[in-house]
């Protein structure tokens, strides 16, 4: 008998009609097949690269290793209003224009141009080349000609996003209904950051999979309630409150019943004097939310504690009822392998009792990333093995399916069409 | 020397835990035995309140020397709370060779 109310279709997963049969991962352990996804999804949809904050004033920039897509970038301010992106390729013999020290790593900080490790050549914070070095030595050569190759670049809420693709959909379209319903939520506010990155020997469609769905949580995570708590969660296992789904996205929407406890036994003790534990910090600070934005909490229910939000591909927000978010980014690095980043955002704290909650949030969230993490790796190892191919899904791993069908959409549509791959672009304006 | 706030002298032997940063204060409970693990967190948690209360007088951001090492030190509390309250091992269990390393955090 469900807690809580479920579509009249009697599950979530038939009320948006995504099949309930079992699933393969073949999608997940084959290389050919991710080759495919490089060109038919990381070429062709808006990927968070950043957000707003970390590009201050003009000339601040950053640079962004896009391994499935086959390019890095750099994200440079111009002005207040003006964002550029470029593929982070000198126009005169192909040197990676920014990098320090070592090619393949990020790199990030202000600048007034940009000038090629190489040859000297220069570019300005719009991407047109202002000086080549020796230029008389050239043939005919117009420096109007050798702009930087553009990225597009838009902002949804302050998130960057970038598309190597000339003709998709805008960003705020792309982001649907879901990303409308998130609009004037205060990401703004929340400006103290704790970023945690991990290599992952899993595909990276198998780290979404994880958490995407809290079938897991009752059981993996047994260890992180008091024992007679974990008993007690595992006897009740999880139910979501809502799901929504909209195009290639999906929320699930959760209870929050950690955050306050209801009693101070349920919690370990150094969380009852720190007021804060995997629900985040207990005590809401104040970052002008008034009514919640209409995506969130859907069921307004009154038991809501987190909303967790896969934007299609590798993009992924959850926002808690205490006013705190964090943000999943998965960055495929080959068929079996991806980088992943964890990042918490919390309004600044005031002073070290806040800090210190938050610490434990965040510390938090690294003890049970480090049990997923390498629990993918043994998913990874086995689905490879191939002795099993089909795996039965519930309804509470709805999103998954969404995943994994929206995923396969775009290869498919991509063979289909046979579009030039967008990434090959190399006109500048 | 001291180290820490005088207010804060009984937890002067356990100073090595005040470190700046998140990776540090793990890799020192990677390479600390439960004992000494234990040790830090039957003397540390007593005084976490008291800590609080003390460095509340302080913006966050403008911390004495000592206050920012006595946060450091109970930021380390934080990191060791989960071997010894959960895991009754240093390590994750079942974690591997899995590492999950701080790469941006805030200065204090």
């Amino acid at each position: 008998m469900p807690h809580f109310t479920k579509p009249s279709e009697g599950s979530w997963t038939e009320h948006y009609g995504l099949g309930t049969g079992p699933i393969s991962y073949e999608d997940s352990i084959s290389p050919e097949h991710y080759e495919l996804e490089r060109d038919a999804i990381f070429g062709r949809t808006w990927l968070n690269v950043g957000r707003v904050e970390q590009l201050p004033k003009k000339g601040s920039y950053f640079t962004r290793e896009l391994d499935a897509a086959r390019t890095s970038i750099v994200v440079v301010r111009e002005s207040d209003d003006q964002l550029h992106a470029f593929h982070n390729i000198c126009r005169h013999r192909g040197n990676k224009l920014v990098w320090n020290d070592f090619p393949w790593e990020e790199t990030n900080g202000v600048c007034r141009q940009f000038t090629c490790k190489y040859h000297g050549w220069r570019y300005n914070l719009a991407g047109e080349c202002t000086f080549v070095q020796q230029e008389d030595e050239f043939f005919d050569l117009d420096k109007g000609d050798y702009g930087l190759a553009p990225v597009r670049v838009d902002v949804w809420e302050g998130f960057i996003f970038v598309n190597l693709d000339p003709a998709a959909p805008p960003l705020q379209e792309y982001m649907g209904e879901l990303g409308a319903g998130l609009a004037g939520y205060p990401f703004h506010q929340m400006t103290q950051v704790h970023r945690y990155r991990s290599e992952v020997k899993s595909n990276w469609k198998l780290y979404i999979d994880a958490f995407t769905e809290f079938y897991h949580a009752p059981v993996l995570h047994a260890k992180q309630a008091v024992a007679e708590e974990s008993r007690k969660l595992q006897a009740v296992g999880y139910e979501a409150l809502a799901y929504n789904i909209d195009g290639p996205h999906g929320m699930v929407s959760s209870w929050g019943g950690m955050s306050p406890p209801k009693d101070l036994n349920m919690v370990k003790p150094i969380e009852r004097v720190l007021r804060s534990g995997l629900f985040g910090p207990w005590d809401a600070p104040d970052v002008g939310l008034g009514e919640l934005p209409p995506a969130l909490n859907p069921a307004r229910h009154p038991a809501w504690g987190m909303d967790t939000f896969l934007f299609f591909p590798n993009f992924m927000v959850l926002i808690w009822k205490t006013n705190w978010v964090l943000t999943y980014h998965y960055w495929p690095t080959s068929y079996n392998t991806h980088i992943f980043e964890g990042t918490c955002y919390f309004a600044p704290p005031k002073n070290a009792r806040e800090r210190l909650a938050q610490e434990m949030a965040v510390v938090t969230f690294k003890e049970y990333g480090l049990q997923d993490s390498n629990t993918l790796e043994a998913t990874q190892t086995m689905l490879e093995s191939r002795t099993v191919t089909e795996f039965p899904l519930n309804d509470q791993e709805i999103l998954l399916r969404l995943l994994h069908k929206t995923a396969q959409d775009y290869v498919d549509d991509y063979q289909g069409t046979k579009r030039e791959t967008p990434v090959r672009v190399t006109a500048a304006s | 020397m001291a180290t820490l706030p005088a207010k804060f002298a009984d937890l002067e032997e356990f100073a090595r835990w005040a470190v700046p940063t998140e990776r540090a204060r793990y890799a020192l409970r990677l390479s600390s035995s439960m004992d000494e693990l234990q040790a830090f967190y039957d003397a540390a948690l007593p005084r976490l309140e008291d800590a609080m209360s003390y460095l509340e007088q302080y913006d966050v951001d403008e911390l004495p020397e000592d206050g920012q090492r006595l946060l450091w030190l109970f930021c380390a509390l934080v990191t060791v709370s989960f071997p010894v309250e959960v895991w009754r091992q240093p390590k994750v269990p079942d974690s591997g060779s899995t590492a999950l390393d701080a790469i941006v955090e805030p200065a204090v």
